[in-house]
């Protein structure tokens, strides 16, 4: 057992579960999405980030690739709910809560991939 | 070698996740805390807020509690907070600068950007192996004449004295150990602007290594290779080494030369001197007894090639079972008055002070020189940085292993023929050589003269290839003459016609030429220029063989003609 991988792993898949239960729910509804699960999986998705930085294998660079975009995708869904919340000042409004979310739901689709790579290499490994 | 980026951001793993997950808990934690606004009623701390009031705190720049003033939990939260972020920004920073100074991380940075110097080389270069006394030399000729060259040597201290030295063409320096194959390539051993390398380490069994590596990794490299003994000479030679130079062994034999042909000592001298230095007088040495200090390489050499002259040494050897000295050599060190008076210095003619210790050269031939004030003084400098000492002591002939290397590749380099005229010379006698001395002497005034080469091609030569096309006739005295006179010949000697593989030495001014002839000259410098002015003008060239200066333009040829 190769304890880098299982928390690599570990990382990568609650990034994954956490950023898919802010998704969950009716898409414009602020009471079906928590702050603190998108604060969550923004931490968990950065840190698994960093743990594949100056990986030079190939699939090591597809997974910082797609973490990347999961990092980039979260950290837009955060700003717009700050900007509209303190710099705004408006309540959030359905459109604004719907376009949150679908921020989240790219970088749910990311961290789908980030989930489907590892076990794409975990299968070829164990080969 | 491995990618800087990947390297730090490797090192940055663990201080940047302890980052991260320090200023999370800080931040969830204020959200967490319940506090009280200006109006007395309870309030929380919004994600927003928490996260600008930990980025000034973790920084250490502090504005104060905000928007309200916290109450006493939100402030034990936040002492825990700041030395947290404290200790884990020191964490982040310290593992960056140990990152750089890292020796490891130095050298890999070192290696990339040598690469990335070689490059962008887009010229003609060549691979110096090793930077010692005589790697010194040639790097500064050679960075004089514009011929590019990168160092790759294993003594780190040697490449930072090189990047601190004043060349005019930039030099680019790797230390690391140029045996190893990969050190070769990424010094551009496989890129097809690479001339030649030349394995000038000091040590055998390197330079070896390089050059099989060289010959093997890139056939049609020229590969240039100090020897210091015989056997790895023929080692060398074997595969192919395109000139292999054992500074003894030349030395030994312009030695040798100079009892029974002055001249043609001279004539060596001067083709592989540097130019510009002032045409050298030498004492000729007597023949009679000579005392030899030290049988190493280089006592081993000058013995074999004076014996065939007829002169006889006596030797002096501290250490006569290792060198394998005859029976009849005086054991000592020859810097004390008595060995040297064994060894009957009195009725010697001349004392050659050769041991691989400068200090000791030096001593005994001052003692001998006490003792026999008549006597001729050879030595052999070890180290170039001794040179002031050794001109101070009035030495008659000094032999500098680095030089004389260094000169004999410049000349290799600069005029390849060379090779071909000194094979040849060595079958003329003594007259032929007084006759091109004073030929050449006449030539250049003070100083000694500059040898290069001119190939009949259309790119070095066009005016002449057209010529020579189109059916005329081009004697080699054409080129040799003054553009601006046509009756004075300019101050040169073309020593040889290279012609299908064959050599022409000292060719006749009549000589017609024929395309593809590659042609060597000597001296002086200016005429480099007019001849290449020349070979380069239809207009200069039809006014010295006829001496009618002939229109350009169209319009003044059809005017001239219908008169």
């Amino acid at each position: 057992m190769n304890l880098e991988k299982v928390i690599f792993a570990f990382f990568s898949i609650l990034a994954l579960t956490l950023n898919y239960g802010f998704f969950i729910g009716e898409l414009d509804d602020p009471s079906h999405h928590n702050v603190y699960e998108l604060f969550a999986a923004l931490i968990v998705s950065l840190i698994a980030t960093i743990m594949k930085f100056g990986d030079r294998a190939h699939i090591g660079a597809l997974l910082l690739a797609t973490s990347l975009v999961a990092d980039l995708q979260l950290i837009a869904a955060a700003m717009v709910w700050g900007y509209v919340v303190y710099v705004v000042e408006a309540p959030l409004e359905p459109s604004v809560m719907s376009s949150i979310v679908s921020l989240s739901g790219g970088a749910l689709l990311a961290n789908l991939t980030s989930v489907i790579l590892l076990v794409v290499e975990t299968v070829t490994f164990r080969r | 070698m491995h990618n800087v980026i990947s390297l730090v951001l490797r090192r940055m793993r663990l201080p940047l996740i302890i980052l991260i997950s320090t200023y999370a808990i800080s931040v969830v934690g204020l959200t967490l805390i319940p506090g009280i606004d200006d109006q007395g009623n309870p309030w929380r701390m919004d994600f927003f807020h928490a996260i600008y009031f930990v980025s000034f705190l973790g920084s250490t720049i502090g504005f104060g509690e905000i928007p309200y003033p916290f109450t006493g939990a939100q402030r034990m939260w936040t002492t825990f907070t700041i030395y947290a972020a404290v200790v884990s920004w020191l964490y982040a920073i310290g593992t960056i600068l140990t990152v750089i100074q890292d020796q490891g991380f130095r050298r890999v940075l070192a290696f990339q950007s040598f690469a990335r110097k070689v490059r962008r080389l887009q010229e003609p270069f060549y691979i110096v192996c090793g930077y010692g006394d005589a790697s010194r030399l040639l790097v500064h000729e050679l960075s004089e004449r514009r011929i590019h060259c990168v160092v790759v040597e294993k003594d780190r201290e040697k490449i930072e004295e090189l990047a601190v030295e004043d060349l005019p063409d930039y030099v680019p320096g790797l230390s690391e150990d140029a045996t190893n194959s990969d050190t070769l390539i990424t010094a551009g051993l496989n890129r097809p602007n690479c001339r030649g390398v030349i394995a000038l380490t000091g040590d055998d069994h390197s330079n070896l290594t390089i050059a099989i590596t060289s010959k093997l990794l890139a056939p049609d490299v020229q590969v240039i290779c100090q020897s210091d003994s015989k056997d790895s000479a023929a080692n060398m030679a074997s595969f192919g080494t395109d000139h292999i130079i054992d500074p003894f062994e030349i030395f030994a034999s312009r030695f040798a030369m100079m009892f029974h042909s002055p001249s043609m000592y001279l004539v060596y001298e001067w083709m592989t001197a540097v130019y510009g230095s002032p045409l050298s007088e030498f004492k000729r040495p007597p023949t009679g007894t000579w005392v030899l200090c030290g049988f190493g390489r280089f006592g081993k050499a000058v013995r074999e090639y004076i014996a065939i002259e007829g002169v006889k040494t006596r030797l002096i050897e501290a250490d006569t079972e290792l060198t394998g000295a005859p029976l009849d050599t005086i054991e000592g060190r020859g810097t004390e008055a008595n060995t040297l008076l064994e060894a009957d210095i009195q009725d010697a003619v001349g004392i050659i002070a050769g041991t691989d210790n400068d200090a000791n050269n030096l001593s005994v031939l001052i003692t001998a020189r006490y003792l026999n004030p008549g006597l001729f003084t050879a030595a052999r400098q070890n180290q170039q940085k001794k040179t002031p000492i050794f001109k101070a002591a009035d030495i008659d002939l000094i032999m500098q292993p680095g030089t004389i290397v260094a000169q004999y590749i410049l000349g290799l380099i600069l005029a390849p023929l060379l090779g071909d005229f000194f094979r040849l010379t060595r079958d003329q006698n003594e007259e032929w050589a007084n006759v091109l001395v004073s030929r050449i002497a006449g030539v250049v005034a003070e100083i000694t003269p500059e040898t290069w080469e001119l190939d009949i091609s259309r790119l070095q030569a066009p005016a002449v290839f057209d010529s020579l096309i189109r059916r005329n006739r081009v004697q080699l005295k054409d080129i040799c003459t003054n553009p601006k006179n046509s009756a004075e010949l300019l101050p040169c000697v073309p020593l040889l016609i290279k012609r299908d593989k064959v050599a022409m030495l000292l060719p006749d001014m009549e000589e017609f030429l024929q395309r593809g002839d590659q042609i060597l000259f000597c001296g002086r410098q200016e005429s480099t220029y007019q001849i290449r002015y020349v070979v380069n003008d239809q207009q200069a060239l039809h006014y010295i063989q006829t001496g009618i200066d002939r229109p350009g333009g169209i319009l003044w040829r059809w005017i001239t003609k219908a008169q």
